[in-house]
């Protein structure tokens, strides 16, 4: 009897060894693998309205038949001492078209400050359509104390862009980098002061 | 069945017995004694997340501020959930795999027993570490025990404590949940089969699978929140490129699946208790098991049901709508096969039995307020309000908290070999029951009515259920306490002597060994005898 519980034991071992590694699969599925592919789908399905990071490449092929009205939102993150604005509310547009818009922002900080904004498109089925050739969102922006500066958008909106979509808000949220490379002081030094 | 309990007698004397002292629990190997550890363990968490529940009930009476600051109500509304999933409810489950499988299959032990001891000792250290933060600059993590960012991200000194606490508690599921499965792969008595196993044991099966699949995915959700504070990884922070709404669907593709961690050794524990007071076979073993593994495997693909309010295409809404309607299916097999066991039974009404009918009515409520909230277009209306509170504590409290309940009851006399005070505990259940009903039915109520969950303060409207329900938690809060007193009761031998069976012939092997259950039992592998198979 001992000796068939220790026959037993032997395959257990293996078993627990392939139980082990399963876990540590699943912890690389969800920590190198999720995120890699998460990206690719949204950047696929245009999920959470991410559109293009760097400049696309699009053909030109107006369509003066279709009117699409665009709209802009702005926003700061959090309280981060910016002014930020779209020079119009929004414009109409013809998809193959391309455009230019504008964007102002102002440093309000006594210090120089870089941002980055991020951009979002909805609704996300129009995301993949709408295409950026030119963004100051493709790098981050430099500004000195006090300095306010005009940023350029140029885009076109794809002329594939499905029937039902007639009106497409982009939005910005500028967002304050100095956070992100030294966001862990920061943010703990906050909580702190606001208990 | 008879040579059995005296092949277990005669090898005995092979054995030491317990060591004395506290070696005997720090160096612990014995699958009942680390049993043992998890379910005290999981008692004292138990306690201290119910004390914490109070507070914020006593908080909710009466709309205003009155006791505590908004911020440590966070605090106690995230460490409430922390405790209660990963303190209390899952450990008692892991405890009772400790004590009852290896004695379900005609095991000796647990498979790995020093594994077994490391996966309970990390488990205290993992709960010290998170309850201290609530002594740290900045306090306890307050941004809800989903832990999103960016608002986790503002935590002040604790979230490293918090972080690596979830480490330590994914680390001890894993590892006791590879044991478990080792133990009910390997360590089957010969003639056991796969499906004459009891439905505890499969439970449990699945239930480590499932363990062993997700506890590594919120490992890797929270290292990923760790290096976005710590490391300069922009993983969930926009400004970088991230998404904040990534997290919501690695968390959750965590978070669904652990919801049937905490109800499939539920559904045993059920199993297992409505056959012996109806006296009939479980009806349908066989559809039970195929039943669980289907709700096991649905669990993957509906995690998006907790999120549906983040916008995703209409496509991406209807299928996880309608795969979680789907979960309905197994789940009505389960429950309709537990009613058709009780289908002309011979019923007795202990105490294990009228915690199980209870679970039977209400985790049923529970279900249903569930489907109701899988309903895409009417979920934007329900989601994050009180009627989700309602709904995951109808399935968590009256569901697994009474099973967990139920089961104590009933292999109570097995472990101490005295019977508890069966007086005592029907006033118990039906305090328990009353109050856990005041607790939570206005709670649907109130999220009809547009009260959201995890707030301090509340418009005057809600009032009046606010109160009800307030007096239902306190009044939950002290029934326990007569729980408490009956399980010390019978641990100190003061009820009648227990006879090996228990109950009136309950199936299992469980009931062949003597009351109380000896240290070793099962050193050689018993047969099962017909009168003691499922199937």
């Amino acid at each position: 009897m001992k000796t068939e519980i220790q026959g037993k034991n032997s395959s257990g071992r293996s078993l627990s060894w392939k139980l082990a590694i399963m876990a540590v699969g699943m912890f690389a599925f969800g920590f190198l693998v999720l995120p890699p592919l998460y990206d690719v789908f949204c950047e696929v399905t245009g999920l959470g309205g991410k559109t293009n990071s760097s400049a696309a490449e699009v053909e030109i092929e107006a369509d003066e038949s279709r009117q699409i009205r665009l709209e802009f939102v702005t926003t700061v993150n959090e309280y981060a001492p910016w002014e930020f604005r779209a020079k119009t509310d929004g414009i109409t547009v013809n998809p193959g078209v391309l455009y230019d818009a504008t964007f102002v922002a102002k440093n309000l900080a006594a210090k120089s400050k870089i941002a980055q904004a991020v951009p979002s498109v909805a609704p996300q089925q129009a995301a993949r359509y709408f295409k950026k050739l030119e963004c100051f969102c493709f790098t981050t922006q430099e500004f000195a104390p006090g300095e306010e500066k005009q940023m350029p958008v140029r885009f076109i909106v794809d002329s594939d862009l499905p029937d039902y979509i007639d009106t497409i808000t982009l939005s910005y949220t500028f967002f304050d980098t100095e956070r992100l490379s030294d966001n862990s002081s920061e943010l703990s030094h906050n909580t702190h002061s606001t208990q | 069945m008879s040579s059995a309990v005296t092949a277990a007698n005669e090898h005995d004397h092979d054995h030491h017995g317990p060591a004395k002292g506290l070696k005997r629990w720090l160096y612990a190997t014995n699958h009942k004694d680390i049993g043992t550890m998890y379910l005290v363990f999981s008692g004292l968490m138990f306690f201290t997340g119910g004390f914490m529940a109070l507070i914020i009930r006593s908080e909710l009476f009466t709309p205003g501020l009155q006791f505590v600051a908004p911020n440590f109500f966070n605090q106690m509304t995230t460490m409430h959930a922390l405790i209660m999933v990963f303190g209390a409810v899952m450990p008692a489950f892991v405890g009772l795999a400790n004590w009852m499988i290896p004695m379900m299959i005609g095991a000796p032990d647990m498979a790995l027993p020093r594994m077994n001891n490391w996966s309970f000792w990390i488990l205290p250290v993992a709960f010290s570490m998170l309850l201290a933060t609530l002594f740290m600059p900045g306090g306890a993590p307050a941004g809800g025990w989903t832990m999103y960012p960016p608002l986790v991200l503002q935590t002040g000194d604790a979230f490293p404590f918090l972080i690596f606490s979830v480490h330590l508690m994914g680390l001890s599921s894993i590892m006791g949940a590879i044991n478990v499965i080792v133990t009910i792969i390997n360590m089957r008595t010969p003639d056991m089969t796969l499906l004459k196993m009891p439905m505890f044991v499969w439970t449990w099966l699945i239930t480590a699978y499932l363990l062993i699949a997700v506890m590594p995915v919120l490992a890797g959700a929270v290292t990923m929140l760790l290096t976005d504070q710590f490391f300069g990884t922009s993983f969930f922070l926009a400004a970088g490129g991230g998404d904040p709404v990534m997290f919501q669907h690695i968390f959750w593709f965590f978070g669904h699946p652990e919801v049937y961690i905490m109800i499939l050794p539920a559904f045993g524990v059920v199993s297992e208790i409505i056959p012996t007071f109806a006296r009939k076979p479980l009806f349908g073993h066989d559809s039970m098991v195929y039943a669980a593994s289907s709700i096991a495997f649905l669990s993957f693909i509906v995690w998006a049901h907790h999120m549906f309010t983040v916008g995703m295409p209409l496509t991406g809404q209807l299928f996880f709508m309608f795969a979680t309607m789907l979960i309905a299916v197994p789940t009505g097999v389960k429950v309709f096969n537990w009613t058709a066991t009780m289908w002309k039974g011979a019923m007795t009404f202990e105490t294990p039995m009228l915690f199980s009918l209870a679970f039977l009515f209400l985790f049923t409520i529970g279900g249903f307020s569930g489907l109701m909230l899988a309903v895409v277009s009417s979920d934007i209306q329900y989601h994050d309000s009180y009627f989700v509170v309602a709904h995951f504590h109808y399935v968590l409290v009256p569901g697994s908290i009474f099973a967990i309940m139920a089961a104590v009851y009933y292999w109570l006399p097995k472990w101490t070999g005295h019977m508890y005070n069966e007086k005592l505990g029907q006033v118990h259940f039906w305090l328990s029951t009353i109050f856990v009903n005041v607790t939570f039915f206005p709670m649907h109520f109130l999220g009809l009515a547009g009260m959201p969950r995890r707030i301090p303060d509340y418009s005057t409207q809600f009032t009046d259920f606010n109160s009800i329900a307030s007096i239902g938690a306190i009044g939950f809060g002290l029934s326990q306490l007569l729980f408490v007193y009956v399980v010390i009761q019978c641990v100190r031998k003061q009820g009648a002597k227990a006879s090996s069976e228990v109950w009136e012939h309950p199936k299992g092997l469980e009931w062949t060994v003597p009351s109380p259950a000896p240290y070793h039992t099962f050193n050689d592998p018993p047969k099962v005898a017909a009168e003691v198979a499922f199937s």
